[in-house]
């Protein structure tokens, strides 16, 4: 009986596997653009961090990492979006939730932000889907 | 990158309007508080740490290094933790640009995460860490060690050690502030001194620490680090835009170098 509800269990196992492959997929996809966008500024002089943020994004739906940066170093936070996101942000809070001037380059689901904090300490990236419908994306960053 | 350049400097120019003619926006606290934290992004590596360091004048790097600490360690606590400590030297090493303390400290770094049973992938890292020094591949190196402290956690979370993984990353942040305090105290700098300001990334560690399984936590030196971060923290927490004073660098580099003292020697580890 028990090999009965394996058999039938097998689909769905199998279904879910492929999903979450996807699901990876796209993620993989999302920092492939996210790289390029930070592959800019290596040109700069600006070193990539290994580590990155991937996850979903829904319309006008902040999504918020924390950071810990410091005081003298130059940053520049990039994400890639993919299809059916259209148009994405990103901007920088202090530990306050102040939002600090940046620089910024946008380009539809391709984004970044750049500052040279004057304090050390936690700040805080926001990345928003501006036009277009959820998905996924990646958040990389460079620091010099 | 020209259009980036150009891009970026009408955005900033719009930026600055916004912020003449308005109070830029805020984020209330309880939306801060949700904020992901995760360790491949929220903790700094020690190349970011070591970089901002850098920025007033170049500091004797290669009078920071220590001892060779002992390869023997049977807790795997502590070989984590001592590892983490490791993954820094390595850092330290390619600031000095030392290819022989490179070699040194990566042959170091394979020992000890052998000794956790993570090392399939590391042996082919130590061959490029290695290459990398001799060719003088800076750049590249630091790159790789980032890559490697990566591997090691990554292959740790897929061996059922994910509550090591917080443990390498407390050896590598201890050691990286021991390091910089004691090259602020013989160099001082007000600017240089702003790097130790990290009350969130303390807390953050420590959050992470009590979230380690119940036998982890009844280690005698995991208990050890959890008591000491707290007096550390307070030592870490200086005012937004007050640079510590050399007085103030003393104390943290005096906490921190005792904590190492005990990630290294402590003894009475199960």
């Amino acid at each position: 009986m028990k090999w009965r509800l394996a058999i039938w269990l097998l689909p769905i196992f199998f279904a879910g596997s492929v999903l979450a492959q996807s699901e990876t997929d796209r993620e993989v996809n999302a920092r492939k653009i996210a790289l390029e966008v930070a592959g800019a500024f290596t040109n700069d002089g600006f070193k990539m961090r290994d580590g990155h943020w991937c996850g979903r994004l829904k319309p006008h739906d902040l999504a918020l990492v924390a950071v810990n940066l410091y005081a003298g170093n130059q940053y520049w936070f990039s994400i890639g979006a993919l299809e059916p996101a259209k148009k994405v942000a990103v901007n920088v809070y202090d530990e306050t939730g102040k939002q600090v001037v940046t620089e910024s380059y946008s380009d539809g689901e391709k984004a970044a932000a750049g500052f040279s904090p004057s304090s050390s300490g936690q700040y805080f990236v926001s990345v928003d889907l501006l036009e277009g419908a959820e998905s996924n994306f990646c958040l990389v960053y460079s620091y010099k | 990158m020209n259009s980036f350049v150009r891009l970026g400097a009408i955005t900033l120019l719009i930026g600055c309007c916004a912020v003449i003619g308005a109070a830029p926006p805020r984020l209330p606290p309880d939306q801060l508080a949700k904020a992901i934290r995760n360790e491949a992004i929220s903790i700094p590596t020690p190349g970011e740490l070591f970089a901002a360091l850098e920025k007033p004048g170049k500091p004797n790097w290669s009078g920071q290094y220590r001892a060779p600490i002992p390869m023997t360690y049977r807790n795997r606590a502590q070989i984590a933790l001592n590892l983490g400590g490791l993954i820094c030297d390595g850092f330290i090493a390619v600031e000095a640009k030392d290819s022989q303390q490179v070699k040194n400290t990566g042959s170091d770094i394979i020992k000890l995460a052998k000794a956790l049973g993570v090392s399939e992938n590391l042996l082919r890292r130590g061959n490029s860490l290695n290459e990398f020094a001799e060719n003088d591949e800076w750049d590249a190196l630091q790159e790789e060690l980032e890559a490697t402290q990566n591997e090691v956690k990554s292959s740790m979370q897929t061996h059922s050690d994910q509550d090591l993984v917080i443990l390498l990353s407390v050896g590598g942040w201890v050691r990286g502030t021991q390091v910089v305090s004691a090259a602020i105290m013989q160099n001082y700098d007000e600017r240089s001194a702003k790097v130790l300001r990290q009350p969130a990334l303390v807390s953050f560690i420590q959050t992470k620490l009590n979230e380690v399984s119940p036998e982890l936590s009844a280690e005698p030196l995991v208990k050890d680090v959890k008591e000491k971060l707290i007096g550390v923290e307070k030592l870490v927490s200086f005012p937004l835009g007050k640079s510590p004073s050399v007085e103030d660098v003393r104390k943290v580099n005096d906490a921190v170098g005792k904590m190492m003292e005990t990630i290294q020697n402590k003894t009475d580890a199960k």
